[in-house]
């Protein structure tokens, strides 16, 4: 997802004189060498400062530039919180904040380089689009869409070594809407991110073994949420399931579980997420997704039980 | 002839005068506003706006001004007046109903170009906005206006350590030096903090250090820049100035005169003047 993000930004700034790369020291490798060597103006180390960074980055974007401020999520939003607040969104200006590793990607390095909570944080702002897409050629669909969104944008994606899941989606990318990744009656899955892949796993699983029909669909898009597709599917299917690398508090399956209150939705509803606990050990992104309950395994069992 | 002969003090000692007494009749009709913020940075703002400014040479070629010291803004919105850029009738409808005008500055209305208001923040835009004139090859200047208080925000010095690490020349920082913040003087809470010309200058700024009060020295000493690195004006000034019960007492960062006390700001307005 990272060179991808890399690779798609550089083919479109050539050619758009108003995009910038903004980084704190981290930077995208892969063609983010080359724009650096061809448009050294257009990109900027601001060095391990985050709060510049998103500042610069908006004073670019009231000069009518569209900045890409990129750096690990957390440094990107939490750090410079306030500057993303009054800076991006009060203003709502066109900065695009892409945040490397989000969730628990980078599970080696510990508790202060995850964003379990980034999803819940960004939703909260006004005038804020968050995309999430689950697979490199998602990355660049959302990279493309950042450009065209007149406001700020959250992109929060993974890091490196995501496969290809949407290039048989029935649906295409489009910004705002969720997308069918895979078509079924009897239960519908929703994800969004790398941990979609875990999602159309469980899915073979449950068709292949308890015979069940199984649909998946990408909420790439965290906001604005889709809530007419969303309430479509509620309303569709006898049970609903996320699985979400983010929070139990303010994700899709918190803001779901709202919505289906709104539309009196009848379906079940399952959301499996993080805890609402800080991750104090260490280990691969699957072991801990599986600490906190996103085991492959039991969601499986759980959702096959239902049948 | 250098560049400060071309600027007419006796005017400008006339518009502060008048921009002062509009702010106290503000005063009179709402609660909620910085008079003593505002009265620091009077001659700092007019002298930017009246004396170095381009402000004819179109909406993306004009010179920039950001008041990051978002609780003086009346200083702003009574220059913006006076030029016709506020309308009177909308600065009557400060901080009320229907008004847009208020304690901070919002981006977007008539002549405010950064929603400021949270300390730390106008220099990182002005930073980021000299810095796509510089790709563009445009001559803008940004100006913007800081507080001593608010160079306490690390942010600031973010900003500071960058823009001559850009090549940024276009900036005229001014730091309304006061001496005061909401809970005291400034050189009490950090004495470290002195001598801020140096520090400012250690981090590859040009720096000069005036009485912010003297229009023609604040107005020579911009004027003058070398033009060959960003420039920071450290602005020695008296909060609250031009009115003596309101000046370097802290009450009055927020506090509205009664109507006794704005008569007594009036005459004291007045009598300077002569």
């Amino acid at each position: 997802m990272r060179n991808t993000f890399a690779n798609t930004f550089y083919e479109l700034a050539k050619t758009d004189p108003r995009l910038f790369l903004v980084v704190a020291d981290i930077s995208p490798v892969a063609s983010a060498a080359a724009f650096q060597e061809e448009f050294p103006e257009r990109f900027i180390n601001v060095g391990v400062a985050e709060q510049v960074m998103v500042g610069v980055s908006a004073g670019l974007a009231l000069r009518g530039c569209i900045p890409f401020a990129y750096t690990i999520a957390t440094f990107t939003i939490y750090r410079p919180f306030e500057m993303v607040r009054v800076d991006c969104c009060y203003q709502n200006l066109p900065v695009k904040l892409v945040g490397i590793g989000g969730g628990v990607t980078y599970s080696t390095l510990g508790g202060t380089h995850h964003t379990q909570e980034d999803i819940a944080v960004m939703s909260a702002l006004p005038n804020m689009s968050i995309i999430a897409p689950c697979d490199p050629a998602e990355t660049t669909a959302a990279t493309r869409a950042c450009i065209d969104l007149p406001g700020p944008v959250y992109l929060r994606l993974g890091k490196a070594g995501e496969p290809d899941l949407t290039t048989q989606a029935p649906d295409p990318f489009i910004f705002g809407k969720i997308r069918r990744l895979k078509e079924g009656k009897d239960l519908c899955l929703l994800s969004y991110g790398p941990i979609t892949k875990m999602a159309l796993d469980i899915a073979d699983r449950l068709e292949q073994e308890n015979r069940m029909s199984v649909a998946v669909a990408g909420v790439h898009t965290l906001k604005p949420l889709d809530r007419e597709g969303l309430a479509e599917i509620l309303a569709r299917f006898s049970t609903v399931a996320v699985i979400e690398e983010h929070s139990c508090i303010g994700g899709l399956g918190a803001q779901l579980k709202q919505l289906a209150w709104d539309v009196r939705a009848s379906c079940t509803l399952k959301t499996f997420s993080l805890k609402d606990e800080f991750i104090h050990f260490y280990g691969n992104q699957r072991e801990l997704w599986t600490a906190h309950g996103l085991d492959e395994s039991i969601i499986y069992r759980e959702l096959a039980a239902l049948k | 002839m250098t560049k400060k002969d071309t600027f007419d003090v006796s005017a400008a000692r006339a518009r502060c005068r008048q921009h002062r007494r509009r702010i106290l009749d503000i005063s009179q009709t709402v609660s909620a506003l910085h008079i003593a913020p505002a009265f620091s940075c009077m001659e700092i703002v007019d002298t930017i706006y009246y004396g170095l400014m381009r402000r004819d040479r179109g909406p993306n070629a004009d010179d920039s001004f950001i008041i990051s010291k978002g609780h003086g803004s009346l200083a702003q919105y009574a220059v913006l007046e006076s030029l016709g850029i506020v309308s009177k009738a909308e600065l009557d409808l400060y901080g009320k109903p229907g008004g847009r005008f208020a304690t901070h500055p919002d981006y977007g209305l008539p002549g405010i170009e950064a929603s400021t208001g949270s300390l730390g923040h106008g220099l990182n835009l002005a930073v980021g906005m000299a810095a796509a004139d510089k790709v563009r090859r445009a001559d803008r200047v940004v100006f913007v206006v800081m507080s001593d208080g608010e160079f306490q925000e690390g942010s600031i010095w973010e900003a500071m350590m960058l823009a001559p690490t850009l090549g940024i020349t276009r900036i005229v920082g001014v730091l309304d030096l006061n001496d005061f913040q909401s809970l005291g003087q400034t050189s009490k809470v950090h004495p470290n903090f002195y001598p801020v010309l140096d520090k400012v200058r250690a981090f590859g700024w040009e720096t000069v250090q005036v009485d912010g009060h003297d229009s023609a020295a604040i107005h020579a000493a911009i004027a003058n820049r070398s033009g060959a690195k960003p420039f920071m004006l450290i602005a020695r000034t008296t909060k609250g100035k031009g009115v003596s019960f309101m000046e370097n007492v802290p009450v009055w960062h927020y506090r509205s005169p009664s109507a006794e006390e704005y008569q007594t700001a009036l005459k004291e307005l007045d009598s300077a003047s002569s």
